[in-house]
């Protein structure tokens, strides 16, 4: 199904996609998207959706199976909440994506904006994965919780994270291609080198990560990981107890 | 969503108008030509009526610079008036206070859903000479609008610049854009607010932007520091009457850089200082000068989220909160300089870009206008 969403209301561009998917249609075409909120939002099948344009903020939230794709850049708010699917941006992104992410993939093409993963969390089998091929702001996985993260600094920008990486993070594992200058790691992080059995953990997702942006895994591979990972996973456990 | 529009704040009761979760925040956009080409108030319409949902109809408006070319050593009052008894005795402060060269009505559009609003006054002002023996042109005008605002009931200024001036409303941006009939304006810099009153009443006084001479500000967050902010700020005789928070800002750039001479990037400096372990570990010389600014502006530091954009007669300013808490992307084309909360705010009146970038917490993305240097 192919939408001319230019002018249109995220509401009523929302209700004809969900009014779609309910009826059967399985692949989405939006053209002229221009801000329009919440696409694949709340969406429980295994539909595609291909956005052309800039979507607007909360891209996927709540999202529990579909696949889409967004031929721009994306916003603040991408996969708030998502519980499963994947959200492929072939272009840079805003600030809070993958608040309390929950499931399912993010991947960025470019540069990702500040508090990244934030509360990104997992249980069991469900374990949420964001990669992003460029840059990222301060707080990137802060109070993390669960999940894996992965910043690659492809595009040779420096620094390639901002500061306060991990703050408050207690659980999940951060990757970064690289080096990172320790003043800017939150307190409540330990860095390690990733070893083989972290490579063969992200591999998988790195190997489908440059097919999609047509990125040479082995550039991606040539360059050593750091590993970060909490202190502890009750680092406020002492807080407010006098 | 239909609101009621109010001159008055005592009257606003907001529980009554909110019947279901709003997803808002403010909005704001701008748009300058480094070139000093003007454009008309269409295209910032369309770019803030983009994020129609980032505000909830209790305030829009907009700053245009360049629009009086014809009178443009002249201050350009924008008035709003609650009834004509503030008319008139604001007329006989001006006539007292000032050379009124000419005065007139704001023309208006009256029918696209903004309702109830104020009398709408524009009056071109000149200095008399006598008046100025023992202070500065600009301090003069200064004083006349803290005293207009304070003292004269129901009298507010919106705009008192020489070539520019603001319009703004209880309404929709889209809807005040419209209703201050901004396609018949021409101007270099436009900036535009859409807003979502969250401490403050949602009043036609308190619409952004906010403006002293030709600064203006819109702003998206709230400045936590505002008590410490405002008391500096009375010290060198601002009044804050207008009840929002954003009023701070304007006057503190006026007296940073109008009346303490800073540069621009060192006023921007000054509210968005950097932090002490950040400055520790700066080199020597900037070490010296980032410790004298926390030293002598700690008051003029702003706390809380934000992201705003500042206009004046020489360019435009963009600046988001040290650990940016609320969104701003900027971008150029050509001599076009672009900044809005939303990516596609810009994309919607500049679809292809030279360069677009999401600017670093308190990083101030800046403007210039080329025959200003």
């Amino acid at each position: 199904m192919r939408i001319d969403a230019k002018g249109m209301h995220y509401r009523q561009l929302n209700k004809i996609i969900r009014d779609a998917v309910a009826s059967g249609e399985k692949e989405f075409e939006l053209d002229d998207i221009g801000g329009q909120r919440y696409i694949g939002g709340g969406l429980n099948e295994n539909v595609k959706i291909t956005v052309n344009g800039t979507p607007g903020n909360d891209l996927g939230a709540f999202m529990n199976g579909p696949r889409v794709i967004v031929n721009a850049n994306a916003q603040d708010g991408i996969a708030n909440t998502m519980n499963s699917g994947e959200i492929i941006i072939h272009g840079s992104v805003g600030d809070i994506i993958g608040y309390g992410m929950r499931g399912g993939k993010l991947y960025i093409k470019g540069d990702a904006g500040y508090r990244v993963g934030i509360h990104m969390k997992e249980y069991k089998k469900q374990v949420p994965v964001i990669i992003a091929g460029g840059t990222a702001g301060d707080f990137f996985g802060e109070y993390m919780a669960g999940g894996i993260m992965v910043l690659l600094g492809m595009n040779g920008k420096s620094p390639i994270v901002g500061d306060y990486v991990g703050t408050g993070m207690h659980g999940g594992v951060i990757y970064i291609r690289g080096e990172v200058d320790p003043y800017h790691l939150g307190k409540e992080v330990s860095c390690l080198e990733a070893n083989e059995e972290d490579m063969k953990l992200i591999g998988s997702y790195l190997k489908e990560y440059c097919e999609h942006f047509g990125f040479d895994l082995n550039e991606v591979m040539s360059k050593s990981f750091i590993k970060l990972l909490p202190l502890s996973h009750r680092p406020y456990g002492n807080l407010y107890v006098y | 969503m239909k609101c009621d529009n109010l001159m008055n704040p005592e009257k606003i009761n907001p529980s009554r108008r909110v019947h279901q979760r709003i997803p808002s925040g403010c909005a704001i956009s701008g748009m300058m030509s480094e070139e000093g080409r003007c454009i008309d108030g269409r295209a910032v319409i369309k770019s803030i009526a983009c994020m129609h949902n980032r505000s909830n109809g209790l305030g829009g408006g907009f700053a245009a610079y360049g629009i009086y070319p014809q009178r443009k050593d002249q201050y350009a009052f924008h008035m709003m008036y609650d009834n004509a008894e503030a008319k008139e005795t604001t007329e006989e402060f001006f006539k007292d206070a000032f050379n009124v060269d000419k005065d007139e009505p704001i023309l208006t559009h009256r029918d696209n859903g903004v309702s109830n609003p104020p009398i709408l006054w524009r009056y071109f002002l000149e200095v008399p000479e006598n008046k100025l023996d023992l202070i500065s042109e600009r301090d003069y005008v200064m004083k006349t609008v803290m005293s207009v605002n304070s003292d004269i009931e129901g009298a507010y200024v919106a705009s008192s610049g020489k070539n520019m001036g603001a319009f703004k409303g209880v309404g929709y941006p889209e809807d005040i854009g419209r209703f201050y009939r901004l396609e018949d304006y021409s101007a270099y810099i436009w900036t535009a607010h859409g807003r979502f009153p969250t401490n403050t009443p949602g009043w036609w006084g308190g619409a952004h932007p906010f403006t002293l001479l030709d600064w203006s500000v819109v702003h998206n967050g709230e400045i936590s520091s505002y008590g410490i902010n405002k008391r500096y700020l009375e010290m060198f005789g601002y009044r804050l009457e207008l009840r929002t928070d954003t009023e701070v800002i304007a006057y503190l750039f006026d007296l940073l850089v109008r009346r303490h001479k800073l540069p621009i990037e060192k006023a921007a400096m000054a509210l968005t200082s950097p932090f002490w372990k950040d400055i520790d570990r700066m080199e020597h010389e900037q070490k010296k000068i980032a410790t004298a600014m926390r030293q002598v502006y700690g008051s003029t530091l702003l706390n809380g989220p934000f992201s705003i954009i500042l206009g004046h007669s020489n360019g435009m300013i963009g600046l988001n909160d040290r650990i940016k808490l609320r969104p701003m992307t900027a971008a150029r084309k050509d001599d076009m300089l672009y900044m809005a909360s939303e990516e596609s705010a810009i994309r919607a009146i500049a679809p292809d870009l030279d360069e677009i970038w999401s600017p670093r917490a308190g990083t101030a993305v800046i403007g210039r206008l080329s025959e200003a240097e």
